[in-house]
């Protein structure tokens, strides 16, 4: 048990790898996709919810093969330059989560911007904001705000997820534990490891979004405690950014 | 008295035999389900193979019922010391390694491994050992997890190729037809199934077949996988195996599914 926590923890590496990079590329998508979705014009509302449909009603094992092996099969893929990409294991893993995560984080997020009260942005309007302007200022901060609890589960899915990366010969942390299983014949304790460094990874996941959150929600603490902290985290250099967020 | 007492001890141990022998009235056998022609699914879901004939002949002489039971490579050894099934009859080689986890029973078949590539590579015609492991410096080989296979690139080539895991066979060929792996190792038997589909009609055999004979890792020769207490299921299947061996049973099936005799002497 002791041995296989070096060579797991190795993997974690290309565990936090594969997360980092389909999420960022999922959180810049889902934005796109989400107002798309919220387009009036029905040549961009219609196609995003076909692609949320797809990707949300499909095992991602089921979006993972396809991409893997289904990409394999054409001719046409293969001589293309999409296949120095296509061909890599690790991309694969990348573009599948990617993909999934999109489908996901755009429906989190265009809860939020649903939630924007339309009085503040008749409020802005009124200031005579123009309309990105208020997008920019208002509706994108508050909905992002209040997507977040519902986000962090979204990351937390995914950095699950990404043990089928193994399914496709990534050597992440569950492919290692699977390797380690099949000279050691001993799966409990493998898992045991490998299962303990996930919880670590999503221990650290959810204490960030929290300060996130609580960072993002000044007005649901009073008085006192805000100069509290703004004392505090003065010394921290971050006493500018809170009082802002505060007066404005 | 004293006959009443011997009778009934008479009785008694009957009574133990019946029971013992009633609770091998059906086994249930796992097997891989992926791995052709030993043992796979066809195209209406249905399970057949060498092992699949192999499993039902033995249980027919046995005089068991029995039941096969499908289950995932990797976890095809914890499933039988967890009771999920009986006998492991999933072309499993008989290792050390495995030796000390699981009993195996009289060695059924045995086959070299063989290195495969696409017929026009770099690696066509290559003969002995030495070229081979200086012609795979540096490549990508793709080989199956938790197999001999695996073990014996770990060990042996481990520093200079990188190695690719794939969980099932079929898996393994629809990347090395995609050309994602420059050369793939595995069991002949299972190589001269794939050459023969359309697939790998474009791939060949390179380098010499490696035994267990020279690398202790490929073990000897494949048997049935079985609980270390088990010992009368033991006794059961090494004598439906070598009465298969000595009636020509074992060699016939090994023909009609490899196209060449595999089996092996019966070693009691």
């Amino acid at each position: 048990m002791v041995e296989s926590f070096g060579p797991i923890l190795a993997g974690a590496g290309l565990t936090v790898q594969l997360v980092t990079l389909s999420v960022s590329i999922g959180f810049f998508a889902g934005i796109g996709l989400a107002l798309a979705r919220l387009s009036p014009n029905p040549l961009l509302s219609y196609p995003a919810y076909a692609y949320v449909f797809f990707f949300r009603g499909t095992p991602l094992l089921v979006q993972l093969f396809l991409i893997y092996y289904g990409s394999s099969q054409f001719d046409f893929i293969k001589e293309s330059p999409a296949w120095v990409v296509l061909s890599e294991p690790f991309w694969c893993a990348v573009i599948a989560l990617a993909m999934n995560t999109t489908a996901y984080t755009s429906e989190i997020i265009r809860g939020g911007i649903q939630s924007v009260p339309w009085g503040q942005i008749e409020a802005a309007r009124a200031c005579g904001m123009s309309r990105f302007l208020v997008f920019r200022r208002i509706t994108m901060p508050v909905a992002l705000r209040q997507a977040l609890p519902g986000y962090s589960n979204e990351i937390i899915l995914m950095v699950k997820g990404s043990a089928l990366a193994s399914t496709v010969t990534v050597m992440e942390m569950t492919g290692i534990a699977k390797s380690i299983i099949s000279r050691t014949f001993a799966p409990v304790e493998v898992f045991i490891v490998a299962g303990s460094i996930y919880l670590l990874i999503n221990f650290v996941v959810t204490r960030v979004i929290r300060r996130l959150e609580h960072r993002l929600t000044p007005y649901q603490r009073t008085r006192a405690e805000l100069e509290k902290e703004e004392a505090q985290s003065g010394i921290l250099g971050l006493g500018s950014l809170l009082g802002r967020a505060r007066t404005r | 008295m004293k006959t009443w007492i011997s009778m009934a001890g008479a009785a008694g141990l009957a009574l133990a035999a019946a029971q013992a022998h009633a609770q091998i009235d059906s086994i249930k056998l796992g097997t891989e389900g992926a791995y052709p022609p030993y043992n796979y699914y066809d195209a209406s879901g249905e399970l057949i193979g060498f092992e699949i004939d192999f499993g039902n002949e033995l249980c027919r002489r046995m005089e068991v019922e029995c039941e096969w039971v499908a289950q995932d490579w990797d976890g095809i050894i914890p499933a039988l010391l967890n009771g999920r099934y009986d006998a492991i009859i999933a072309g499993m080689s008989r290792t050390d390694e495995r030796r000390e986890q699981i009993a195996f029973s009289n060695g059924y078949t045995t086959t070299p491994a063989w290195f495969v590539s696409g017929a026009e590579s770099e690696f066509a015609g290559l003969e002995t050992y030495e070229e081979t492991v200086a012609a795979l410096e540096g490549k990508t080989v793709g080989v199956q997890t938790a197999t001999i296979h695996f073990n014996f690139l770990e060990q042996e080539l481990g520093d200079s190729i990188e190695i690719r895991l794939y969980d099932t066979q079929d898996n393994l060929n629809l990347d090395l037809v995609a050309g994602r792996v420059d050369a793939a190792l595995a069991d002949a038997t299972s190589w001269t199934a794939f050459l023969e589909t359309e697939d790998g009609a474009g791939f060949a055999q390179f380098g010499p077949g490696l035994t267990g004979v020279d690398f202790a890792v490929f073990g000897e020769g494949v048997g049935i996988g079985l609980r270390q207490d088990d010992e009368e299921l033991m006794a059961m299947f090494n004598e439906a195996i070598c009465s298969m061996v000595e009636d020509g049973t074992l060699e016939a099936m090994a023909v009609e599914w490899f196209g060449f005799d595999t089996s092996m002497p019966c070693e009691q």
